[in-house]
């Protein structure tokens, strides 16, 4: 009954990791392509990784699995924040869709500033 | 006592992933044990400045009813983001509308802000671009741009969370 659920679980986290990497191919620039990566593929991850737990059960894996979860919700939007600030400052222009970007109001402020 | 904590964090983390004792047979790894108890004071004596700046949160236990509070908010919030990313991923017209926008944060400190932006990224088609400490700014990539107003925009997309994590981090 577990395993059945586990693997249940399973797919559903490939759906999501699936659907993610389509939404990496097929977002105009940098910065919605992170936004699919990180969200899609988190949670993705985050329910392979309960789909484990579920199948192995509390033991030394099931553990592990649960504390990889946890770094991998604090590390992931960290990432993706560093990516998407880089891309940013070196240049990297806004697809042609961005109807306000009001980073670029305050700039000159911020590159003063550090 | 912030040196105790840190040393109690480290070691309740190394002995959940080192796992040492066997069900099976019951034995326990004593060696495995010395080790951890090293390692963590180790830990402890050296880094102990990077992880929070006061004790006093992380001891009171009302910030952890409020983090178990957060957690299905987070959870909801979270899910809610991947199916409308998704949706937007395979539709055939590519529904976004993206823009950076600037919102607002009345949180103080280092701890609280991070929860903020990292809770930000993974939650309805926003993104954390950049954080502006002085001011208290945050620089928001949002997928679908509702407002670029900056006092509608910080209640649209930060004042579900900013109001439980002023009680977990403030």
């Amino acid at each position: 009954m577990s395993e059945t659920a586990g693997l249940i679980i399973v797919f559903i986290g490939l759906i999501f990791d699936f659907f993610g990497c389509f939404g990496l191919v097929r977002f105009p620039d940098v910065f919605n392509r992170v936004q699919a990566a990180t969200k899609c593929v988190t949670i993705g991850t985050c329910f392979i990784l309960l789909g484990v737990v579920v199948y192995l059960g509390f033991g030394a894996i099931g553990i592990k699995s649960l504390i990889a979860m946890v770094f991998i919700v604090i590390t992931t939007p960290t990432a993706a924040h560093a990516i998407s600030r880089a891309a940013y400052l070196s240049g990297v222009e806004l697809a042609d869709q961005t109807v306000v970007d009001q980073y670029a109001e305050d700039l000159d402020d911020i590159r003063e500033k550090r | 006592m912030r040196k105790l904590i840190v040393f109690f964090f480290s070691y309740i983390i190394w002995s959940l992933l080192a796992w040492p004792f066997d069900p099976a047979t019951g034995e326990v790894f004593w060696l495995n044990i010395f080790v951890g108890l090293f390692a963590a004071g180790f830990v402890a004596l050296l880094f102990d400045e990077l992880f929070f700046e006061r004790h006093s949160k992380v001891v009171n236990p009302l910030s952890y009813f409020w983090f178990l509070i957060y957690l299905p908010v987070f959870s909801y919030y979270c899910l809610l983001a991947n199916i409308d990313v998704m949706y937007r991923a395979i539709h055939p017209s590519l529904p976004i509308k993206p823009g950076i926008v600037k919102i607002r944060t009345s949180l103080e400190s280092n701890s609280g802000i991070t929860a903020l932006a990292n809770s930000i990224t993974l939650t309805p088609g926003t993104l954390t671009v950049d954080v502006d400490m002085e001011n208290k700014l945050l620089y928001v990539h949002w997928i679908n741009v509702q407002s670029t107003d900056i006092d509608e925009a910080t209640e649209m997309i930060a004042g579900r969370f900013e109001r439980i994590l002023r009680r977990i981090f403030e």
